[in-house]
Protein backbone atom coordinates (compact mmCIF):
# COMPACT_ATOMS: atom_id res chain seq x y z
CA UNK A 1 0.00 0.00 0.00
CA UNK A 2 2.35 2.71 1.23
CA UNK A 3 5.65 2.88 -0.58
CA UNK A 4 8.38 4.48 1.54
CA UNK A 5 11.07 6.52 -0.22
CA UNK A 6 13.92 5.11 1.87
CA UNK A 7 16.65 7.02 0.01
CA UNK A 8 15.14 10.43 0.86
CA UNK A 9 13.82 9.49 4.35
CA UNK A 10 15.91 11.28 7.00
CA UNK A 11 14.50 10.25 10.39
CA UNK A 12 17.39 11.45 12.57
CA UNK A 13 17.84 14.95 11.15
CA UNK A 14 14.04 15.27 11.05
CA UNK A 15 13.70 14.32 14.70
CA UNK A 16 16.61 16.55 15.73
CA UNK A 17 15.40 19.51 13.65
CA UNK A 18 11.95 18.96 15.12
CA UNK A 19 13.42 19.04 18.63
CA UNK A 20 15.12 22.37 17.83
CA UNK A 21 11.75 23.69 16.63
CA UNK A 22 10.32 22.42 19.92
CA UNK A 23 13.01 24.34 21.81
CA UNK A 24 12.12 27.51 19.86
CA UNK A 25 8.42 27.17 20.70
CA UNK A 26 9.37 26.49 24.34
CA UNK A 27 11.55 29.63 24.47
CA UNK A 28 8.82 31.75 22.94
CA UNK A 29 6.16 30.32 25.24
CA UNK A 30 8.10 30.57 28.50
CA UNK A 31 10.04 33.79 27.83
CA UNK A 32 7.58 35.81 25.75
CA UNK A 33 4.44 34.02 26.82
CA UNK A 34 3.23 33.45 23.29
CA UNK A 35 2.41 30.71 20.82
CA UNK A 36 4.95 30.39 17.99
CA UNK A 37 2.35 30.25 15.24
CA UNK A 38 3.98 31.78 12.20
CA UNK A 39 0.87 32.57 10.13
CA UNK A 40 -0.60 34.32 13.16
CA UNK A 41 2.59 36.26 13.87
CA UNK A 42 2.78 37.47 10.26
CA UNK A 43 -0.98 37.93 9.77
CA UNK A 44 -1.30 39.92 12.99
CA UNK A 45 0.73 42.66 11.31
CA UNK A 46 -2.27 43.40 9.12
CA UNK A 47 -4.58 43.89 12.08
CA UNK A 48 -2.16 46.02 14.08
CA UNK A 49 -2.59 47.00 17.70
CA UNK A 50 -0.35 49.43 19.60
CA UNK A 51 2.94 47.85 20.74
CA UNK A 52 2.16 44.76 18.74
CA UNK A 53 4.35 45.27 15.70
CA UNK A 54 8.01 45.17 16.75
CA UNK A 55 8.04 41.66 18.26
CA UNK A 56 6.23 40.27 15.21
CA UNK A 57 8.74 41.81 12.82
CA UNK A 58 11.58 40.59 15.07
CA UNK A 59 10.36 36.98 14.98
CA UNK A 60 10.00 37.08 11.18
CA UNK A 61 13.47 38.61 10.84
CA UNK A 62 14.82 35.76 12.97
CA UNK A 63 13.39 33.25 10.49
CA UNK A 64 14.79 35.14 7.50
CA UNK A 65 18.24 35.49 9.08
CA UNK A 66 18.41 31.77 9.98
CA UNK A 67 20.09 30.63 6.71
CA UNK A 68 22.77 33.30 7.10
CA UNK A 69 23.55 32.17 10.65
CA UNK A 70 23.44 28.55 9.52
CA UNK A 71 25.95 29.30 6.74
CA UNK A 72 28.49 30.34 9.37
CA UNK A 73 28.45 26.73 10.63
CA UNK A 74 27.64 24.55 7.62
CA UNK A 75 26.60 24.81 3.98
CA UNK A 76 22.87 25.27 3.31
CA UNK A 77 21.14 22.02 2.34
CA UNK A 78 19.78 22.05 -1.23
CA UNK A 79 16.46 23.77 -1.81
CA UNK A 80 14.39 22.43 -4.67
CA UNK A 81 11.24 24.30 -5.68
CA UNK A 82 9.48 22.47 -8.49
CA UNK A 83 6.38 24.69 -8.58
CA UNK A 84 6.29 27.37 -11.29
CA UNK A 85 5.99 31.07 -10.45
CA UNK A 86 2.31 31.04 -11.41
CA UNK A 87 1.63 28.02 -9.20
CA UNK A 88 3.48 29.67 -6.31
CA UNK A 89 1.28 32.76 -6.60
CA UNK A 90 -1.85 30.61 -6.32
CA UNK A 91 -0.25 28.54 -3.54
CA UNK A 92 0.68 31.69 -1.60
CA UNK A 93 -2.81 33.17 -1.83
CA UNK A 94 -4.36 29.88 -0.67
CA UNK A 95 -1.90 29.61 2.24
CA UNK A 96 -2.48 33.25 3.23
CA UNK A 97 -6.28 33.15 3.16
CA UNK A 98 -6.50 29.60 4.51
CA UNK A 99 -4.20 30.01 7.51
CA UNK A 100 -5.99 33.20 8.56
CA UNK A 101 -9.47 31.70 8.31
CA UNK A 102 -8.26 28.53 9.97
CA UNK A 103 -6.36 30.52 12.65
CA UNK A 104 -3.08 28.69 12.17
CA UNK A 105 -0.64 26.69 10.10
CA UNK A 106 1.80 23.84 10.59
CA UNK A 107 3.46 25.65 13.50
CA UNK A 108 0.46 27.08 15.35
CA UNK A 109 -1.90 24.11 14.98
CA UNK A 110 0.51 21.33 13.98
CA UNK A 111 3.23 21.89 16.57
CA UNK A 112 1.86 24.16 19.32
CA UNK A 113 -1.75 23.00 19.16
CA UNK A 114 -0.93 19.30 19.18
CA UNK A 115 1.63 19.87 21.96
CA UNK A 116 -1.13 21.15 24.20
CA UNK A 117 -3.49 18.39 23.04
CA UNK A 118 -6.02 20.77 21.49
CA UNK A 119 -8.81 18.96 19.65
CA UNK A 120 -9.42 22.08 17.56
CA UNK A 121 -5.80 22.03 16.37
CA UNK A 122 -5.99 18.29 15.71
CA UNK A 123 -9.00 18.86 13.44
CA UNK A 124 -7.16 21.71 11.68
CA UNK A 125 -4.01 19.59 11.24
CA UNK A 126 -5.94 16.61 9.88
CA UNK A 127 -7.77 18.98 7.50
CA UNK A 128 -4.69 20.64 6.01
CA UNK A 129 -2.83 17.34 5.78
CA UNK A 130 -5.78 15.72 4.01
CA UNK A 131 -6.09 18.49 1.45
CA UNK A 132 -2.29 18.61 1.08
CA UNK A 133 -2.21 14.87 0.33
CA UNK A 134 -5.08 15.33 -2.11
CA UNK A 135 -3.50 18.28 -3.88
CA UNK A 136 -0.17 16.50 -4.39
CA UNK A 137 -2.03 13.43 -5.63
CA UNK A 138 -3.92 15.56 -8.16
CA UNK A 139 -0.84 17.47 -9.30
CA UNK A 140 1.63 14.55 -9.45
CA UNK A 141 -0.49 11.56 -10.30
CA UNK A 142 -4.00 12.34 -11.52
CA UNK A 143 -2.66 14.51 -14.33
CA UNK A 144 0.20 12.12 -15.00
CA UNK A 145 2.72 14.87 -14.31
CA UNK B 1 13.17 45.89 23.76
CA UNK B 2 14.06 42.62 25.52
CA UNK B 3 10.74 41.30 24.36
CA UNK B 4 11.56 41.92 20.68
CA UNK B 5 15.07 40.52 21.13
CA UNK B 6 13.82 37.21 22.53
CA UNK B 7 11.17 37.14 19.83
CA UNK B 8 13.96 37.47 17.25
CA UNK B 9 15.91 34.70 18.98
CA UNK B 10 12.92 32.34 18.98
CA UNK B 11 12.39 33.01 15.27
CA UNK B 12 16.07 32.36 14.59
CA UNK B 13 16.13 29.05 16.50
CA UNK B 14 12.86 28.04 14.83
CA UNK B 15 14.38 28.75 11.41
CA UNK B 16 17.51 26.77 12.22
CA UNK B 17 15.31 23.86 13.31
CA UNK B 18 13.51 23.99 9.97
CA UNK B 19 16.85 23.95 8.11
CA UNK B 20 18.18 20.98 10.14
CA UNK B 21 14.91 19.14 9.63
CA UNK B 22 15.10 19.65 5.86
CA UNK B 23 11.75 21.41 5.91
CA UNK B 24 13.01 24.62 4.31
CA UNK B 25 13.12 22.54 1.14
CA UNK B 26 9.72 22.32 -0.61
CA UNK B 27 10.70 19.16 -2.51
CA UNK B 28 11.04 17.38 0.85
CA UNK B 29 7.64 18.62 2.03
CA UNK B 30 6.01 17.50 -1.24
CA UNK B 31 7.76 14.14 -0.71
CA UNK B 32 5.82 13.84 2.56
CA UNK B 33 2.53 14.92 1.01
CA UNK B 34 3.01 12.45 -1.86
CA UNK B 35 1.49 9.61 0.16
CA UNK B 36 0.37 7.62 -2.89
CA UNK B 37 3.80 7.87 -4.55
CA UNK B 38 7.26 7.39 -3.07
CA UNK B 39 6.47 8.60 0.45
CA UNK B 40 9.03 10.38 2.63
CA UNK B 41 7.68 10.25 6.21
CA UNK B 42 10.36 12.67 7.54
CA UNK B 43 7.87 15.48 8.28
CA UNK B 44 6.09 13.21 10.78
CA UNK B 45 9.37 12.89 12.66
CA UNK B 46 9.84 16.66 12.63
CA UNK B 47 6.43 17.13 14.19
CA UNK B 48 7.09 14.28 16.60
CA UNK B 49 10.35 15.83 17.80
CA UNK B 50 8.77 19.26 18.19
CA UNK B 51 5.67 17.99 19.98
CA UNK B 52 7.70 15.80 22.34
CA UNK B 53 9.41 18.93 23.67
CA UNK B 54 6.42 21.23 23.23
CA UNK B 55 4.24 18.92 25.34
CA UNK B 56 6.37 19.54 28.42
CA UNK B 57 6.68 23.24 27.64
CA UNK B 58 2.90 23.67 27.65
CA UNK B 59 2.52 21.65 30.85
CA UNK B 60 5.11 23.89 32.47
CA UNK B 61 3.46 27.02 31.07
CA UNK B 62 0.02 26.06 32.36
CA UNK B 63 1.42 25.93 35.89
CA UNK B 64 2.85 29.45 35.62
CA UNK B 65 0.97 32.70 35.62
CA UNK B 66 3.68 34.87 34.07
CA UNK B 67 6.37 34.42 31.44
CA UNK B 68 10.06 34.82 32.32
CA UNK B 69 9.89 38.43 31.09
CA UNK B 70 6.92 39.02 33.37
CA UNK B 71 4.19 39.03 30.74
CA UNK B 72 0.98 37.05 30.79
CA UNK B 73 1.11 33.71 29.02
CA UNK B 74 -1.35 33.80 26.13
CA UNK B 75 -2.64 30.33 25.36
CA UNK B 76 -5.61 30.15 22.97
CA UNK B 77 -8.88 29.23 24.66
CA UNK B 78 -10.98 28.96 21.51
CA UNK B 79 -12.35 25.43 21.31
CA UNK B 80 -14.81 26.03 18.49
CA UNK B 81 -14.74 23.58 15.60
CA UNK B 82 -16.58 25.18 12.69
CA UNK B 83 -16.47 25.74 8.94
CA UNK B 84 -14.04 28.60 9.41
CA UNK B 85 -11.49 26.30 11.00
CA UNK B 86 -11.99 23.34 8.68
CA UNK B 87 -12.55 25.32 5.46
CA UNK B 88 -9.57 27.58 6.14
CA UNK B 89 -7.34 24.63 6.95
CA UNK B 90 -8.46 22.80 3.80
CA UNK B 91 -7.55 25.87 1.69
CA UNK B 92 -4.21 26.12 3.47
CA UNK B 93 -3.46 22.46 2.77
CA UNK B 94 -4.25 22.93 -0.92
CA UNK B 95 -1.76 25.78 -1.15
CA UNK B 96 0.76 23.82 0.91
CA UNK B 97 0.50 20.87 -1.49
CA UNK B 98 0.71 23.08 -4.58
CA UNK B 99 3.89 24.91 -3.63
CA UNK B 100 5.45 22.76 -0.91
CA UNK B 101 5.67 25.88 1.26
CA UNK B 102 3.97 26.70 4.53
CA UNK B 103 4.58 30.13 6.12
CA UNK B 104 7.74 29.39 8.17
CA UNK B 105 9.76 27.62 5.47
CA UNK B 106 8.69 30.29 2.95
CA UNK B 107 10.28 32.98 5.12
CA UNK B 108 13.42 30.89 5.76
CA UNK B 109 13.83 30.22 2.03
CA UNK B 110 13.75 33.99 1.39
CA UNK B 111 16.78 34.24 3.65
CA UNK B 112 18.43 31.51 1.60
CA UNK B 113 18.05 33.76 -1.44
CA UNK B 114 15.31 31.82 -3.22
CA UNK B 115 13.48 34.18 -5.59
CA UNK B 116 10.56 31.76 -5.82
CA UNK B 117 10.13 32.00 -2.05
CA UNK B 118 9.87 35.78 -2.34
CA UNK B 119 7.05 35.34 -4.88
CA UNK B 120 5.32 32.81 -2.61
CA UNK B 121 5.55 35.05 0.47
CA UNK B 122 4.29 38.14 -1.39
CA UNK B 123 1.31 36.10 -2.62
CA UNK B 124 0.79 34.78 0.91
CA UNK B 125 0.74 38.33 2.29
CA UNK B 126 -1.75 39.24 -0.45
CA UNK B 127 -3.88 36.30 0.72
CA UNK B 128 -3.70 37.53 4.32
CA UNK B 129 -4.75 41.02 3.21
CA UNK B 130 -7.60 39.47 1.23
CA UNK B 131 -8.70 37.76 4.44
CA UNK B 132 -8.71 41.13 6.23
CA UNK B 133 -10.93 42.57 3.47
CA UNK B 134 -13.36 39.63 3.62
CA UNK B 135 -13.36 39.28 7.38
CA UNK B 136 -13.21 42.83 8.66
CA UNK B 137 -16.80 43.94 7.95
CA UNK B 138 -18.10 40.91 9.86
CA UNK B 139 -15.88 41.66 12.81
CA UNK B 140 -17.05 45.19 13.45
Amino acid sequence: MINIAWESFTPYSALFGGAVIGIATTMFLLINGRIAGISGILGGLFRPMPGDILWRVAFILGLIVAPTVWLAIAPMPATQIDASYGTLVLAGILVGVGTRFGSGCTSGHGVCGLSRLSIRSLIATLSFMASGFMMVFVVKHAFGG
Amino acid sequence: MNYAFFSFLAGLVFGIGLIIAGMANPAKVVGFLDITGEWDPSLMFVMGGAILIGFFAFRLASAKSKSLLGFGIKIPDNKRIDMRLVGGSLLFGMGWGLGGFCPGPGLVAIGAGEVKAVVFVIAMIAGMLLFEVIDRPKLR
